[in-house]
């Protein structure tokens, strides 16, 4: 698990909406669509600039969705990876002001 | 499935207004010869009230909203609405004739991530477009735009509405299109004025210039698969609905009534007076329209055409009845296929089958 905490928050270059529990997420840049299940939804909806990754994986993830801590962050991880990638997430070492 | 598919699915399974379209104004500096609104721009929605109809449809779940008009770019507070708009995270596309958008507003709508500029093109001949714009220049300064927007990297769709002034334009718009760089779409559809007038409805092309546009590939793709009759009509299709009008798509208008759709001017109940949420759920007018299936049109849930047919269910409450044919598209259907529709036939306006047929093996 990495050491160095991570903020999330969502970019600007992006059109979303939550539908009951999954997310529709497009990008301006390139028009690729994504659709987030219930637990990428929770993180999505946490990813404020500065709410710490860790706890909204605590928070969000094992406490919502009952799975232990290591399953999450791997997963958690991966998913916002890809979503940085595709610049739908800012992924920084330090609060993201908003 | 691919993932719109699936989102369309779901939208229309929990009546998700998936997708809306506001007019901020019907003003407009063009006098389209074949446009279906007044141009008077009285009662118009306040800055506040439009932002207020905003966040209701997304808290609703409105994902894909086109912003146009008339002209919205008229409105001085066009921009903040798009800004407002983008802020909340809507897919926006803007309808405009863009002969406001200079290098600054080009480069606006880049920053706020407009997914696309849709702009109307009605020939690559300044004496023909501007006949139509009834704007001098108009042409030219669409095309600057156009280029403007394209420098800026901002996503441009070309609109060609064919009628009578314009049938033999339709290539060379297209040819534009390509050289430019842009999305290219062509329509044959002239829609009647919203306050019932349909004189303009004169200006549609004929039958036959019809049938040439829908098989021609350039404009179709494969003619083959596009103009055949597909025989089998099954429950899936006669379970279904003509179109996403009142499902998952809804019109705002720039005084704030509800419509199905821009095409479908059925009065469902105004945002100024109610909220969009009560309305979307509740008004009797909406709950009406998803009452009705393909199962109970009249005529045209007999008719051969209707596993394929464009069939608007709001042209057809144009004229008169939302549960019968709209006759544009009993039109395009035969232009497509050979084959009158149902509703040709029973009107008379087209022979129906001989009582004795011969078939040659």
């Amino acid at each position: 698990m990495p050491t160095t905490e991570k903020y999330l928050a969502k970019s600007t270059d992006i059109a979303a909406r939550t539908l009951g529990d999954e997310t529709i997420i497009m990008s301006t840049l390139d028009s690729t669509i994504f659709m987030l299940n219930p637990t990428g939804t929770a993180i999505w909806q946490a990813a404020d600039g500065n709410t710490p990754l860790s706890r909204i994986i605590e928070d969000k993830v094992c406490a919502e969705f009952d799975v232990p801590v290591e399953q999450a962050s791997a997963d958690a991880h991966h998913f916002i990876d890809e979503l940085a990638e595709h610049g739908i997430l800012v992924v920084s070492d330090h609060p993201i002001p908003q | 499935m691919s993932l719109l598919e699936e989102m369309n699915r779901k939208a229309t399974e929990q009546g998700i207004p998936l997708s809306a379209h506001m007019d901020i104004t019907w003003k407009c500096n063009e006098r389209c010869v074949h446009c279906y609104l007044d141009h008077e721009g009285k009662n118009e929605m306040s800055t506040a009230e439009i932002k207020d109809a905003l966040d209701q449809l997304a808290d609703c779940g409105t994902f894909f909203l086109s912003i146009s008009g008339g002209e919205p770019l008229l409105r001085r507070d066009c921009f903040e609405i798009l800004e407002y708009a983008r802020a909340l995270r809507f897919n926006v596309k803007l309808k405009t004739n863009a002969v406001m958008i200079g290098t600054k507003e080009a480069a606006r709508l880049r920053k706020l991530g407009i997914e696309q500029v849709q702009i109307s093109i009605y020939s690559d001949r300044p004496e023909i477009h501007d006949a139509i714009t009834k704007l001098p220049g108009s042409l030219r300064r669409s095309l600057a735009a156009i280029e403007r927007l394209k420098a800026e990297g901002v996503k441009v769709s070309i609109s060609n509405v064919l009628m009578k002034q314009n049938v033999t334009s339709g290539k060379a718009v297209q040819r534009l299109a390509k050289e430019i760089g842009v999305e290219f779409h062509i329509d044959p559809t002239i829609t009647p004025m919203l306050n019932g007038d349909r004189s303009i409805l004169n200006l549609g092309i004929t039958k036959e210039e019809l049938e040439e546009v829908f098989h021609t590939e350039e404009f179709i793709g494969n003619v083959g698969e596009f103009c055949a009759p597909i025989a089998e009509v099954n429950d899936d299709i006669l379970e279904g609905y003509s179109c996403s009008a009142g499902h998952t798509l809804a019109y705002i208008s720039p005084s704030g009534d509800v419509y199905p759709c821009v095409q479908f001017p059925m009065p469902c109940g105004n945002v100024r007076e109610k909220s969009f949420r009560d309305i979307w759920y509740r008004s009797e007018q909406l709950t009406e329209l998803r009452s009705v299936h393909v199962k109970d049109l009249t005529t045209c849930s007999g008719c051969g055409h209707v596993g394929y047919c464009s069939r608007c269910p709001g042209l057809a409450y144009m004229e008169g009845n939302m549960r019968g044919p709209s006759t544009s598209d009993c039109a395009k259907s035969e232009a497509r296929t050979g084959i009158p529709s149902a509703w040709q036939v029973k009107s008379g306006a087209r022979p129906g089958p001989s009582l004795v047929q011969i078939r040659v093996a």
